[in-house]
């Protein structure tokens, strides 16, 4: 019966130090977002250097232009964004080959953008697909800007 | 629409069923299924459609489809140099050894002879499939495709 309860008192130590300190963590996390600005997140990041390199107010509404918009000079099948993203950014979109696209919207996919090595992979791999071309640091602004109201 | 919808599914169901009856032994991957092993291959060759396994195709065309990412069946795949080297060496190290390469050299995996013939008319009505929408979608009928398992149909 001894032994028993003894198992018990030490299994209740073994697991008070990760949980302790998973709290530790937690609200270390809690305290710095709420220190840090709200523009300074990641993905404000992004946008706020394609604005600099752009040299111009972004514009959501060029954002959603471009978009929606039907461009010349890229792949016959994938005409526009939309191709594969579908017209309805809080909806999944797919890729040609099947696959699943999560919703563009940041409101559906709180991750979105925020990665710049991944924001910058994907325009420069689907700027090309579509356009034929690179897109402008003003493009980029524009749509993410639009999206991360989405 | 939803009716016309439900309609085409049952044939897929049908067509599925009828294909599972009437084939016999598989050829190809389907024997000897391998995952891709590389996780930097997996996550990459998986962002737009399933990591095909290398075994599915010999060097020489994984040499030709690798030579040309930026034009990867009609969209810009490319990569930064240092992640494509990587990949493309996987690919070629665990690529698939045939006898003989046809000319010109294979690079759709869904051209094959025994893939044609495996699928044989499920493939054309694939394509029309809203659920399936493209034969490179393996897992939409072959739920374990990416572990290498395709004898689920």
């Amino acid at each position: 019966m001894k032994a028993v309860h003894d198992t018990r008192v030490s299994t209740s130590r073994r697991l008070r130090g990760p949980v302790l300190g998973g709290l530790v963590l937690a609200a270390t996390a809690a305290a710095l977002s709420l220190v840090q600005p709200a523009n300074a997140g990641p993905r404000e990041q992004i946008i706020a250097g394609y604005a600099a390199k752009a040299g111009k107010p972004l514009s959501a509404a060029r954002g959603k232009a471009f978009f929606m918009g039907t461009h010349k000079g890229g792949k016959p099948d994938t005409p526009s964004c939309t191709s594969c993203h579908t017209r309805n950014v809080h909806q999944w979109g797919r890729t040609r080959a099947g696959k699943p696209i999560a919703p563009m919207a940041v409101s559906k996919t709180p991750d979105r953008f925020t990665d710049p090595k991944k924001v910058e992979k994907w325009f420069r791999r689907n700027c090309r697909t579509v356009l034929g071309r690179e897109c402008t640091p003003l493009e980029k602004g524009d749509v993410l800007t639009w999206l991360s109201s989405q | 629409m939803k009716q016309l919808l439900a309609m085409s599914r049952k044939t897929s169901l049908v067509a599925t069923l009828a294909l599972l009856a009437a084939l016999a032994p598989r050829a190809g991957l389907a024997q000897n299924g391998r995952t891709v092993t590389d996780p930097v291959a997996k996550e990459e060759c998986s962002a737009c459609h399933m990591a095909y396994q290398p075994a599915f195709l010999p060097a020489e065309s994984w040499k030709k489809i690798f030579a040309d990412l930026s034009n990867h069946f009609g969209e810009d795949a490319s990569l930064d140099p240092k992640t494509e080297a990587r990949i493309r060496s996987y690919y070629i190290q665990n690529a698939a050894r045939w006898n003989a390469i046809p000319k010109p050299v294979p690079i759709r995996i869904t051209e094959l002879p025994w893939f044609t013939r495996e699928h044989g008319r499920f493939a054309r009505r694939a394509k029309q499939d809203p659920k399936i929408g493209s034969l490179s979608n393996c897992t939409a009928c072959h739920r374990n495709a990416e572990r290498g398992w395709f004898d689920d149909d």
